[in-house]
Parts: C-alpha cells; structure tokens; sequence
C-alpha cells in the first residue's frame, strides 16, 4: 500500500501549483496512470478520498487515464501494446525492447477556482 | 470565483527520483557501491549480508542501511560483525524512500567500497522507489515458489540482479530452478542471476566477484 505515499507527493504539487495560481480550491483532478507503473487506481482513489479531507481539494474529483504498457522492438521496430509484461519481441525475439508508455504516475492537469 | 484549468505534467515520482539521481551522483563520485537489497520478508537478505561482511571485509569496506518497519535486530547482527549499520524504523511505511536515505548522508564515511540498503520486506511497494542504487538485487527464496517473478514482474523487471536463495532446499519443495530462471528473464533479459545458499555457502564467490567487477566497472566510469 504505498499508493497513500504517492497521494502524499500528489498533495503536495497540488497544493503548490494552486498556491502559485492563488487558487481557493482546487474541484477536479486528472491523473495518468501506466498499467506498469505497480501502482492499483482503485487504491489510489481510496487513498485520494482519505487524503483529501480539510484540503482545499477536499470537494474534488479524481479522474484516472489508464497507460497501456506500449514497447518498441529497437532491432526491427516493431511496435506492441502488451497485456503480458513478457519482454521479448514477438515478431524477431529480440531483447532490445524500449518501453514508450505504461510507467506513467503524472498529475496531468487539474480545475482551480481562482 | 472563476473556474481554470491548469495543465501539470509532474511526475508523481519526480521528488523520490530528483533525490536519488543526487545521491547516485554522489556516492558514484566517492567511488562508492549502492545496492538496494529487495524481497519478501524471510528470503534471507540480512543472512545475505552477513555472509558478504565475512567476504568482502577486510579487504573491502561496506556499510548497510537496514530498512524495517520495527525493531533494531537487523542492524544489531550487522554491527556484531564489525560493519557500520544505520537502521530506518519506518514505523509502518512499506518500502523505504530517497529520502529516508538522504537523511542519513552526513553520517556516512566517504570511503566506502560498497553501502547495502536492506529495503523492508516487501516485493511490491519497493519497486517504485528508487533510492540512488547502482544495482537493484532482487532476491527470491526457495519456499516462496518458483513461480513469483511472473506474480510480481515491477520488483523483477526493475532489478539488474536476481538471488535465487535458500537452494538447499529445492529438494523437498520440489522448487525448478530452470522454471523460475526462464520465468525471470522472460520479463526482464538482462537480469543476472545467481543461486545461492546460507546453509553450504554456495553461489556466495560468484556474487562476491559480480560485486567486485561491478565496482570497478563503476569506478572506471568516474575515472
């Protein structure tokens, strides 16, 4: 359960990004989440509504955009979007393989009240 | 009051990340080793320990940082062999954090050969954090089963070394080491990976010498 630590980072851009805005509150925010990135948005939600509480996000909302896990074959370029974390090419084997999305943890944008 | 949307774009991460880039920098331009010991609890990391404190000193200097929720036990059995230990009670927490590190970083000598952090016990919320670590070593223990890497593929793919431990006992537990490789390196083909065991010391030498030539390797970098 380390989702509670990263809700604590998350506060703590938040309330910065809001502060510098001279926000009063802060009433929707968007996160990306990479289907690698080990982190349960189920949980990260529980944790965000616990956290939230005597904020001045304390009536937001949390939206979550899920990250497919997407890898490039560096030898013959294939490109795949995977539902297994089986980091082999399947098309030529390979090994070389380049992750290009799915270990995201962004807060990508939120609503203010200013 | 008038409604805005801001966009972000901060890693979740990034603060954890900025910490441990800089402590990766620092340790690497001392010369010094930083290896993030990781596993379930009960694998055998501190038995680990204990026996590369026996190899590596004196000739070598190590510290450990030892990582659990309570308790000084862990640290108290490094220190009885002679070798500094610093240990985080993370009163709760399950995994340790850059920072817990950072806070620790006057206290530490400036002529290490090798610092072991023990992370808690715990094969999940560990593989997100990275703590400055030049090598992450994953180990998985025999009575765990040989099917784990797959069970939990973050700590695997994010490792560079895995320690197949407690191997005296594949016998009766009927533990494939050859499945449990294939499986592990399916995920991630880079891994290295040995087997090892506290009961009859075998695999402990070629862990020592991948220890050796990858401080060497590191020290050739910053040369």
């Amino acid at each position: 359960m380390h989702e509670l630590s990263l809700i604590a980072n998350l506060f703590e851009i938040m309330e910065k990004e809001a502060r510098g805005k001279k926000a009063k509150k802060i009433t929707r925010v968007r996160l990306q989440v990479g289907l690698f990135s080990g982190v349960v948005s189920d949980l990260l939600k529980t944790a965000f509504d616990i956290y939230k509480e005597d904020t001045m996000a304390s009536e937001s909302q949390l939206e979550i955009e899920e990250i497919p896990l997407k890898i490039r074959c560096q030898d013959c370029g294939t490109e795949v979007i995977k539902d297994d974390f089986v980091f082999i090419c399947s098309k030529c084997g390979s090994h070389n393989l380049q992750t290009l999305s799915g270990t995201e943890l962004f807060l990508e944008k939120m609503d203010l009240l200013i | 009051m008038k409604k805005k949307e801001v966009r972000v774009m901060q890693d979740l991460l990034g603060s954890n990340r900025k910490i441990a880039d800089t402590l990766r920098t620092e340790f690497s331009a001392r010369g010094t080793l930083i290896i993030n010991l990781v596993s379930s609890p009960g694998a055998g990391k501190t038995t680990l320990l204990e026996y590369l404190a026996d190899q590596l000193t004196p000739k070598y200097k190590m510290a450990v940082i030892e990582g659990d929720i309570e308790t000084e036990r862990d640290a108290d059995r490094i220190r009885a062999k002679g070798i500094p230990a610093w240990q985080i009670m993370t009163g709760g927490a399950c995994h340790l954090e850059a920072k817990m590190i950072g806070k620790l970083y006057t206290e530490i000598p400036t002529d290490l050969d090798f610092l072991f952090i023990e992370n808690v016990g715990n094969l999940v919320c560990t593989a997100g954090f990275d703590l400055g670590e030049n090598i992450r070593l994953v180990l998985l223990s025999t009575p765990e089963g040989d099917d784990k890497p797959k069970k939990y593929p973050n700590i695997f793919v994010t490792s560079q070394c895995l320690i197949i431990s407690k191997v005296d006992l594949v016998p009766p537990l009927s533990f494939d080491i050859a499945y449990a490789q294939k499986e592990a390196l399916e995920i991630n083909p880079k891994l290295k990976i040995f087997t090892t065991s506290a009961q009859t010391g075998a695999g402990i030498d070629e862990l020592v010498d991948y220890l050796i030539d990858s401080l060497q390797a590191l020290r050739k970098n910053h040369a």
